[in-house]
């Protein structure tokens, strides 16, 4: 019976998938028509998106069925890929997959685990792995945010950082204002996002608890309780990944390795 | 000069630096395997010394590995064979920012960091805890010429201005030695011509021990006790400022010799800007 519902489900959103992609491609055949369209890279794009939520979905069908710590291998495995983009970012910075894991699992994986010890997350898959995808997703945004725009103003500044070590300055203290510079840039667009709930974007968790029949008040409740743990685990891996990044672009004898 | 009777200050033995084997470039992986392991060398077997109080002036065309050289004396880089003996100590036993304290440098830019000029100055005694007063850093700003200027941010300062105050942050330090890397080659005109009379006359009162680099001859012969000539990374002349920069006048096509230069150096003559080589 409930391969049957199941089945009936998976062609209607089949259907909907189909009629969704082809009013995207009209938009961008408009756009052609213009001059301005990427018409021939949207296909392509579509086919690998649809692919790509298609597999998660039958992986989260897979891990539903199965005991609740399975969510902690789907949520390690995320912090594994988010870390490698998170590297393909920070390219110049040695080490930086590790560094990206480390404070990966420092921020997230700290504020996940309290967020669960305090019962404000339940220990249910159907919970741990959306909301953990998007701390982890959101962790990795600002992280990215963060090594760009730090690597960004260490390159432009090594005048300036090597002037500071010349005067006998410590390595922190050469880079420290280029550091803060760039904690801050990574915290913009969370804080904007913060200040908008409800304006400008109602997020993910929270349509889906109306989707599904929650009442729009608790849902918009909780919806803040996931942005706060949100901020906190992406604002507290961009601090850990701050403390340690310095470390990786130095050498023990304090020489700037990271230059144009 | 009786070389027995002063100790030399600085003593660079065969110093060498190599380009690292380029940073992993990711994509051309079979190429990185094919390159060799060392790289092009920027520096190679450099040996000379400083007496305490002299000035030495490193010239050379650009990219002739004068800057490298500079940097590898305060550590910024490291050299990939050689060592700095720095009053007869092996350098590398000198923790790091106690040896950039020791040696100074000024740098062709003044680089100086956001806030206002009395912060840039007390910057180097800050690192070690110990606070510069105000009226110690008028002090140091009115022997530069920039009297009243204590409060004054550094984006309002001109090009001349900044690199003043870039040699007072170093001074500030009281360095045993001072690096000076093209300190007037960014600079207008009227401001070169301040900013090294300004120096001359501070290595005179100070006296100075000073490693100059210059890609001017005539700044050269002006200041300098002895020069060191580079060329493609390799020491080509070494010696009094007579012996060394006759030469290289000779080949400008100028008949003054480097002696009448330094007698007269009351004018300063002119010259064309090269490419800076860093």
């Amino acid at each position: 019976m409930i391969e049957r519902y199941f089945h009936s489900q998976l062609s209607q959103g089949a259907v909907e998938c189909v009629v969704a992609a082809l009013m995207a491609l009209l938009v961008m055949a408009i756009a052609e028509r213009r001059g301005v369209g990427l018409l021939r890279e949207l296909p392509l794009a579509q086919l690998r998106g649809i692919l790509q939520i298609v597999a998660v979905g039958a992986v989260l069908a897979l891990l539903l069925r199965g005991p609740a710590w399975t969510s902690l291998i789907a949520l390690a495995a995320m912090m594994l890929a988010a870390a490698s983009i998170v590297r393909s970012r920070a390219r110049l910075i040695r080490g930086s997959f590790l560094l990206a894991l480390v404070s990966i699992c420092a921020g997230a994986g700290s504020v996940l685990a309290v967020m669960i010890a305090a019962g404000i997350l339940p220990l249910r898959i159907t919970m741990l792995v959306p909301v953990g995808s998007m701390v982890i997703a959101q962790t990795m945004n600002m992280q990215s945010i963060f090594l760009d725009r730090f690597r960004g103003e260490v390159v432009s500044h090594t005048g300036e950082i090597e002037s500071a070590l010349a005067l006998g300055a410590s390595a922190e203290t050469a880079v420290s204002i280029y550091l803060r510079a760039a904690y801050k840039a990574s915290l913009i667009p969370s804080i904007d996002s913060i200040r908008s709930l409800g304006i400008v974007w109602i997020p993910g968790i929270m349509a889906g608890m109306v989707l599904s029949g929650a009442s729009p008040v608790y849902a918009a409740l909780y919806q803040f309780v996931v942005i706060s743990i949100i901020f906190s685990a992406a604002a507290l891996t961009c601090l850990t990944c701050s403390a340690l990044v310095t470390g990786r672009i130095f050498n023990a004898d304090e020489q700037l390795l990271l230059r144009p | 000069m009786d070389s027995n009777s002063n100790f030399p200050l600085l003593r660079c033995v065969e110093l060498t630096r190599e380009l690292p084997a380029g940073p992993d470039s990711g994509k051309a992986s079979i190429a990185s395997s094919i390159r060799p392991k060392s790289g092009r060398s920027i520096l190679s077997g450099v040996t000379f010394e400083v007496k305490a109080g002299a000035v030495l002036a490193v010239v050379g065309p650009s990219g002739s590995g004068k800057s490298t050289l500079l940097r590898l004396l305060n550590r910024l880089d490291e050299p990939t064979s050689g060592t700095v003996l720095l009053d007869g100590i092996d350098y590398r036993t000198i923790p790091a920012r106690q040896l950039r304290r020791r040696v100074g440098m000024v740098t062709q830019r003044a680089y100086l960091f956001p806030g206002t000029v009395a912060e840039n100055i007390a910057f180097g005694p800050r690192q070690v805890g110990s606070s510069l007063c105000s009226g110690n850093i008028e002090k140091m700003l009115g022997r530069v010429g920039l009297g009243g200027f204590a409060e004054r941010s550094t984006s309002t300062l001109s090009g001349g201005e900044a690199q003043r105050v870039a040699i007072t942050r170093a001074l500030a330090n009281s360095p045993e030695l001072l690096l000076l890397d093209e300190p007037t080659s960014a600079l207008d005109e009227a401001a070169r011509d301040e900013v090294e009379k300004l120096l001359a006359s501070l290595i005179r009162e100070q006296n100075l021990t000073c490693v100059w680099v210059t890609h001017d001859p005539r700044q050269a012969a002006r200041h300098a006790d002895s020069v060191l000539r580079l060329e493609a990374g390799r020491l080509s002349a070494y010696g009094a400022v007579d012996d060394v920069l006759d030469l290289q006048i000779a080949g400008d096509g100028k008949a003054s010799s480097a002696k009448e230069m330094k007698a007269g150096s009351g004018a300063i003559p002119q010259q064309s800007l090269g490419r800076a080589d860093d």
